[in-house]
């Protein structure tokens, strides 16, 4: 009874991992492939991997979009990780009545669906584009700006806050550094993990972002690699090998950091509940 | 005295950006969509026309069949994947199986695809001439192709399985860092006590995790609600309107359609009023006193 117990569960997660792990390894393999094969059901790896690359890179404009969304994922990023951990270790080492509301009130922006705000956000680029043009709608600066901050990072740097030790601070006070000079010469660098992962959920979600550079970015040479898979998939006659490469290539970053920074990576999906 | 004023101000410079940021990009845009509500036009040109935009919502085909589909997704992804969530959890928690990190790695692995991939990729798989065809027809369950993607039962089928295909992995690492502080002398007790397995899941498992699937039980509604990526990329809410998501008629209607900016703004309070109403029953139900 129990040895069957163990070989269903066995299978169980077989069957599981099959399926979790089969759409990689046909992207993998259709990669490779010429389309025809892939329509055909090839599942052994080909030799098409670089007909299908210089496809990729002469037919669409492969290097702008990686460019574009190198671009704005690098600076949603720093952008972040420096303005909620300002706040994060602002709400913590410096509580007060006031700021404890002020940051409970922030929160609530966490409950507004961005598909609600997507349209006065439109708006409010459109304002902004009559008097400065240069980070109105179209630009990158634009794809950017509403994710510079949000509540999910000033909580998860506020919650990491707590377990900073007090004494650091009071040693650099004695030390003579001022409070900003604390938070850049002792915080920052004591938080490098926290940091780390910050910073890995901050780049995955602005590099996988659709929705928002899909209303604001609508030059073609404005586009980011969400918006050119986005395109590639809903052509009437899709070229599966060259969509296949452009879509690997869109999950490699995520998928090393993944493999690489494991613990980072799952600590930083895990800043939102512990504590 | 005056020094704890002085750090008091100081802590507000440290917050000030955030603050700022966060009123000028959640905070205004809730209150103009609200304003928006009660005005129509096109595009810039709009007017006050008190509560047509509200009226109209009643009577409006498109966003009824968006919420009924809204609907679908939510009652049956969200359980469907809580629950395998938390099935591989506790298997995956056993101290004593084999091969733990690799299938904990492999299940977790579709959480690290960005939703316009994974969505191309699941439409590509369930095409008429694609690969779960090819099987289903190489195993002899089927004689002809099945057309999913423009099929309206099989379509949300489809996408059903894509969600939860993304996120399951994602819903287990929180249950398997929670299972991880459980002490285990608990089940000790309950085996002594002759509690199987299934009982010690349901007492000990269960009420321990409570929190946990809470949260993510809360996140995947909101998310759920909001649903764009995965209907655009997969069968672009079609056939016809048959999967057409909110999020979708939202966009539809501002940027696709003759843009109506009032009315969608309308339409996007629905989802604002929906995300609040379930969030709270979730916490009532789950008896959350917080």
């Amino acid at each position: 009874m129990k040895k069957l117990k163990k070989t269903f569960i066995y299978l169980f997660l077989s069957i599981a991992t099959i399926i979790s792990i089969y759409p990689f390894f046909w992207m993998i393999v259709s990669m490779t492939n010429k389309s025809v094969d892939v329509t055909q059901g090839r599942q052994l790896p080909g030799t098409y991997l670089f007909e299908n690359l210089r496809k990729l890179f002469d037919q669409v404009d492969m290097v702008t979009a990686l460019t574009n969304s190198a671009i704005i994922a690098i600076l949603s990023t720093f952008f972040t990780l420096f303005i909620a951990s300002l706040a994060g270790y602002g709400f913590q080492m410096y509580r007060s009545k006031g700021k404890d509301i002020v940051f409970n009130i922030l929160l609530l922006s966490m409950m507004i669906p961005f598909a609600s705000i997507m349209i006065p956000l439109y708006r409010l680029f459109g304002r902004i584009s009559q008097t400065a043009p240069i980070i109105g709608i179209d630009t990158l600066a634009a794809a950017f700006l509403p994710t510079i901050t949000t509540a999910f990072f000033i909580f998860f740097f506020r919650q990491n806050t707590k377990m900073f030790p007090k004494d650091l601070i009071e040693a650099g006070r004695i030390d003579g550094l001022s409070e900003i000079g604390i938070f850049f010469r002792i915080f920052v660098p004591t938080m490098k993990t926290t940091y780390a992962a910050a910073a890995i959920i901050a780049f995955m979600n602005s590099w996988n972002n659709f929705l928002w550079p899909l209303v604001v970015l609508q030059s073609p040479s404005k586009q980011t690699i969400p918006l050119l898979i986005s395109n590639l998939g809903s052509s009437y006659a899709p070229d599966y090998g060259m969509i296949m490469s452009a879509i690997t290539i869109a999950t490699l970053p995520t998928a090393l950091v993944f493999f690489f920074m494991q613990k980072h990576f799952v600590a930083g999906m895990m800043g939102s509940v512990k504590g | 005295m005056k020094q704890l004023t002085n750090k008091n101000s100081i802590g507000w410079l440290f917050v000030l950006i955030s603050v700022a940021a966060i009123t000028l990009f959640y905070f205004y845009p809730m209150f103009d969509a609200l304003l928006l509500s009660f005005q129509s036009g096109m595009g810039a040109n709009l007017e006050y026309v008190g509560f047509d935009n509200w009226s109209r919502l009643l009577n409006d085909p498109t966003l009824r069949q968006a919420l009924i589909n809204t609907m679908t997704y939510l009652m049956i992804q969200v359980p469907l994947m809580i629950v395998l969530a938390l099935f591989f959890s506790v298997i995956l928690n056993d101290p004593d199986l084999k091969f733990r990190g690799f299938f904990r790695t492999a299940i977790f692995l579709p959480a690290v695809t960005s939703l316009v991939a994974y969505s191309v990729i699941f439409k590509y798989m369930f095409s008429v001439d694609g690969i779960v065809n090819q099987l289903l027809m190489h195993l002899n369950f089927i004689s002809e192709p099945i057309a999913f993607i423009s099929d309206p039962v099989w379509a949300k089928v489809v996408i059903i399985l894509a969600i939860t295909w993304r996120w399951t992995g994602y819903n287990m690492i929180f249950y398997l860092s929670a299972l991880q502080n459980i002490d285990r002398s608990i089940y000790e007790a309950a085996r002594i006590d002759g509690a199987n397995s299934f009982q010690q899941f349901i007492q000990i498992t269960i009420p321990m995790l409570k929190p946990i699937i809470l949260f993510t039980t809360i996140t995947s509604t909101i998310g759920t609600l909001q649903l764009f990526d995965e209907v655009v990329n997969i069968t672009g809410g079609g056939p016809g309107i048959q999967t057409i998501s909110i999020s979708q008629y939202i966009y539809d209607l501002s940027f696709k359609y003759t843009p109506n900016f009032g009315y969608a703004a309308t339409v996007s309070y629905v989802i604002v009023i929906l995300v609040v109403i379930l969030s709270i029953i979730q916490f009532k139900v789950a008896g959350e006193k917080e």
